[in-house]
């Protein structure tokens, strides 16, 4: 908890009145040594990072909506590193560490819940792959281990054993799973950057990448022309739209994700809970509704149109895992545009036009990758080029190499 | 429930279809560089426009093409493949390379 909630707490005063809000809209300068496209999540902390720990301040983020309006308000707020591959599990594994001390280095409660992740496995390949999983895990410091029915029931005394008629066989058992609040990670990350001279400059669209002789000088918006030293692409869900901007063609197909959340409930269900048969994560809010989420669109598709299709299958197989939840009510459904690689691992790092970095590819897992990808893309950044270890494996030239991460844990609902 | 004109089919619920990937001009398997099969394998425009995709009819087994576009998803025409691609690829060449090589 930050500190200064407990002191607030016993003054009169409202707390952040005097730095409630982001600083006014300014004009755009004429030029900035970073331009950041994307004010989500990846954006606002690579720009945090890089004013932090590389004193690196004169920073645009233009943001064509509004801060944090994109995927980093439509995913269902996952935190977690049980995956299969070790570059994947060592780079969450960071990931889960930052996300636990962010609301005390914001002084601003990002809501962040311990609960616990739960994958329930209903064949033998499965437990298997889970049993890798959490050797993995354990290697790396992660705290993942390999349950029986038994536990399961403990843990999770409403959950049907018998879902579909899939017995549960084992379950996934990942201690450091947690939730926080999405939209609080981005405020906190954007208010952290502005008070370090950051400019985060939303309703500014960009419409070209100025790219002279294989480098990246500057960009094109709606507000006009801004020239630059180094561009970060940080556009979850227009990735190869931006991209192609820059002459940048990507190994991307981008699929609409759909969630759907119930009217609140009582409190009864605290791990998140997800079958990798059914497809299908349930968890329950801090406020008492149930989200529910599950795999992407059948085709790919830029729109975030909600289908009856979805909600017939997921609801099904969600209603399978927990029977009562059938007399619930859906109060929202919504979908968030994903940009998925073929090996389920996102893209970051250099790109084949100079000085222009990609943050892309982030499918599914892009929310909890937040602090550590911030982290990284800044190192990158600063150091001119230079890719740390932790995300070399995830260079878009892998694809060319034939050297996929393939990440069979990458959704918490297959596999 | 969305509906697409399948050409052998006529109007099916769109969960009867299987999405293929967009219709892409493969190269030369045999000759060409790592470099693009990795371009033909795994990039692709994925931009926002009408857009020419390989559908599957799973029930009857049959693939054909679609023109759609991929943002209204609104699908503007299906048609047979034949009408695009009239002659048969081999996929053996690879195989008699390297029978050529042993001999």
């Amino acid at each position: 908890m930050p500190f200064s909630l407990l002191k607030y707490g016993l003054k009169n005063d409202y707390p952040f009145e005097k730095d409630a809000d982001l600083p006014s809209p300014t004009e755009l300068k004429k030029h900035y040594d970073v331009i950041i496209i994307g004010g989500g999540g990846h954006g606002v902390a690579t720009a945090y990072y890089l004013a932090k720990y590389h004193g690196i301040n004169n920073i645009a983020i233009l943001e064509k909506g509004y801060l944090g309006g994109g995927n980093t308000a439509r995913n269902t707020a996952v935190i977690r590193s049980n995956y299969l591959t070790s570059e994947g599990v060592k780079f969450y594994k960071e990931s889960v560490d930052m996300f636990q001390g962010l609301s005390n280095e914001f002084d601003f409660n990002i809501m962040y819940s311990s609960r616990g992740q739960l994958t329930l496995a209903h064949t033998d390949a499965t437990v298997r792959s889970f049993r890798q999983r959490t050797e993995v895990n354990t290697h790396f410091g992660g705290k993942t281990e390999l349950i029986d029915p038994q536990q399961i029931q403990e843990l999770v005394p409403t959950l049907n054993m018998n879902p579909a008629d899939m017995p549960i066989l084992a379950g996934l058992w990942h201690i450091d799973g947690a939730t926080a609040r999405h939209d609080a990670v981005a405020w906190g990350y954007a208010k952290g950057a502005t008070q370090r001279g950051v400019e985060l400059h939303q309703l500014t669209e960009v419409t070209d990448v100025i790219v002279e002789n294989g480098k990246a000088k500057g960009v094109k918006t709606n507000r006009g022309e801004v020239s630059c030293g180094c561009i970060v692409q940080a556009v979850a869900g227009h990735s190869s739209i931006v991209a192609a901007m820059a002459g940048i063609k990507m190994p991307i197909t981008t699929y609409p994700l759909q969630a759907m959340v119930t009217q609140p409930v009582k409190p009864f269900l605290d791990p998140l809970v997800s079958s990798s048969a059914l497809h299908c994560y349930v968890q329950q809010t801090g406020r008492g509704e149930m989200v529910f989420g599950g795999g992407s669109d059948p085709y790919p598709l830029y729109n975030t149109r909600s289908t009856l299709d979805l909600k017939e299958s997921l609801l099904a197989s969600a209603v399978e895992m927990f029977p009562f939840m059938a007399n619930l009510k859906l109060m929202r459904q919504w979908a968030g545009i994903t940009d998925m690689t073929s090996d389920y691992s996102p893209i970051m790092g250099l790109s084949p036009v100079e000085n222009y970095y990609l943050d892309a590819g982030w499918g599914t897992w892009g929310f909890k990758s937040t602090p550590i990808c911030g982290k990284s893309m800044a190192e990158l950044v600063a150091s001119g080029g230079k890719v740390p270890e932790l995300i070399a494996p995830f260079a878009m030239d892998r694809f060319d190499e034939f050297r996929q991460v393939n990440e069979m844990g990458a959704t918490a609902a297959s596999h | 429930m969305k509906m697409m004109n399948c050409p052998l089919n006529g109007l099916r619920n769109i969960s009867e279809f299987v999405y293929g990937g967009e219709v892409k001009s493969m190269p030369d398997h045999v000759t060409c560089s790592d470099k693009e099969w990795a371009d033909y394998v795994f990039y692709s425009e994925n931009t926002i426009r009408v857009v020419m995709e390989w559908w599957f009819h799973s029930p009857s087994g049959y693939w054909f093409i679609a023109e759609r576009h991929t943002a209204s998803d609104e699908i503007l025409n299906t048609y047979d493949p034949s009408e695009r691609f009239n002659e048969r690829v081999e996929f053996d060449s690879a195989a008699a390379v390297t029978e050529e090589k042993r001999a």
